[in-house]
């Protein structure tokens, strides 16, 4: 395939950035779209120019780091997968690919498509977590969950916090993400101690960071790679009203 | 958390918006049930009876307040929200599809809400004000209600005006009844669909048809024919 690419090029933080484009040839359809850029990588490098910087990790759709934007849509046009899942043959021969980083107050870009999604592991660090005593580890049937809650809890965890939600969401609302973590820990019996708290301080974080406000379109729903529901932020609004009302 | 930093938080905001929201869909079904009077044959007896009710009793101008009240908030809300929003992403991006992930009424609520609004002032000012205010202080009972209704729809420009409005509530409440559920928190995959589905039936059954129904009945000389 040969295909123009329409990437935006970044050089800092405080660099206002712009749009390069590259045209590239050679490329099968069966390589994923990180293959793609590596093999433009490759090249840039051969010609002596600065490499397209760009997150990813583990190239098979479970750490989240692989964040782009392309053509218009985050993880490209592919329902429930990352860009390091997403193959060639998703395009055409000759098609223009445009590759926007993601876009958001509580995202800046790093450097060309890398954001900074530190505001993710402090919205963490805030509340999503169990506390637990040291010791030996218990048997793991000793405490007993009902099957639904434990698929429900289950689908919440796999949020890879890839962050697709706000970068897809015309609020840039991070409420997916946020609620599948309060979603995953308040459906658990370990969940309990924190769980007033946890909401509390979990929303606290993530206004701070400068996200903005659901108003439950559904686009992070449709753009997540894992598929995480949007019943979720209703469940967060749930425990949120109720931790309030409760205290 | 005090009250007032609930209600600063994004959840909080969330919350007094679809707490306002239901209200006034609430407001509606009730506004609508008076309207319907009008389709008696009665010469327009339950109608000019109910206006009269509405009027003068105490209870109603102790709602009337919360009524607007919730409109101000609604409204005042949602601007606010649109600017914070608007700051949530400094930099646009050049390429954004995002009309393949939602729908265009979803995403602009503001746009729908700005001309409900719009038709909600018009609307008060050709029936609310000289009803409840200019007629009731200046002298009782000098309009015919019914009768001006009528008289009011037969200008089909009118009607039109009041169908494309009712039009743009209809997709306005689409969307809006079942979000203001989900953002109370009532929502689980078990209901997701059950909600959606009476959003739509509220919206387009309900409201859309119900409300419609008046300005075209009246235009094509099918209703008030006894007055
Ligand atoms: S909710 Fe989905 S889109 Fe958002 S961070 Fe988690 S996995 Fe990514
Ligand atoms: S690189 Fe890990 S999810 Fe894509």
């Amino acid at each position: 395939m040969n295909l123009t690419l329409k990437i935006w090029r970044q050089k800092n933080a405080k660099d206002k950035g712009g749009f390069a484009l590259y045209t590239i040839d050679g490329i099968s359809e069966d390589m994923s779209f990180l293959e793609m850029i590596d093999v433009l990588n490759e090249r840039l490098i051969g010609k002596n120019a600065e490499p397209v910087a760009f997150d990813h990790d583990c190239r098979e759709g479970i750490c989240g780091m692989c964040s782009m934007f392309i053509n218009g849509r985050a993880h490209g046009p592919w329902a429930g997968t990352t860009t390091c899942q997403l193959h060639m043959r998703a395009f055409k021969d000759g098609d223009t690919i445009t590759i926007e980083p993601w876009r958001a107050a509580g995202f800046p870009v790093v450097k060309d498509l890398v954001v900074d999604r530190s505001a993710f592991d402090r919205i963490i660090a805030s509340g999503g977590f169990v506390s637990v005593n040291t010791g030996n580890a218990k048997d793991a049937n000793n405490i007993t969950i009902p099957k639904p809650d434990a698929d429900e809890s289950f689908a919440a965890a796999a949020c890879i916090g890839c962050g697709a939600c706000v970068a897809s969401c015309k609020n840039s609302s991070a409420m997916l993400f946020v609620s599948a973590k309060v979603s995953q820990l308040a459906l658990l019996p370990q969940g309990q101690v924190e769980r007033k708290q946890r909401v509390q301080s979990m929303v606290a974080q993530m206004d701070a960071e400068g996200f903005g406000n659901c108003t439950n379109t559904g686009s992070c729903e449709a753009e997540c790679p894992k598929e995480i529901s949007l019943t979720h932020i209703a469940r967060m609004n749930r425990e949120y009203m109720m931790a309030n009302i409760m205290e | 958390m005090t009250i007032t930093q609930f209600i600063n938080s994004s959840l909080g905001r969330k919350t007094v918006m679809a707490a306002t929201g239901l209200f006034l869909c609430v407001f509606l079904v009730e506004h609508l049930y008076g309207n319907l009077l009008l389709f008696y044959t009665d010469g327009g007896e339950a109608f000019i009876e109910y206006s009269h009710t509405l009027v003068h009793s105490l209870f109603i101008r102790i709602v009337e307040i919360f009524l607007f009240a919730a409109i101000i908030v609604h409204v005042v809300q949602a601007i606010h929200l649109t600017r914070l929003n608007s700051t949530a992403r400094p930099v646009k991006y050049t390429e954004y599809k995002v009309g393949e992930t939602s729908n265009w009424f979803s995403r602009n609520m503001g746009i729908t809400g700005s001309l409900i609004l719009f038709f909600l002032v018009v609307h008060l000012w050709r029936f609310f004000v000289p009803y409840r205010i200019t007629d009731a202080v200046g002298g009782e009972g000098q309009i015919n209600v019914a009768q001006d209704v009528k008289l009011a729809f037969q200008n089909g420009w009118y009607v039109l005006f009041y169908l494309v409005s009712i039009a743009f509530l209809t997709f306005h409440l689409n969307h809006g009844f079942q979000s203001a559920f989900k953002s109370l928190g009532l929502n689980s995959k078990k209901h997701e669909q059950l909600l959606s589905v009476s959003g739509s039936v509220f919206a387009f059954g309900i409201v859309g048809i119900g409300f419609a129904s008046i300005p075209v009945l009246f235009y094509f000389g099918i209703a008030g024919s006894t007055f």
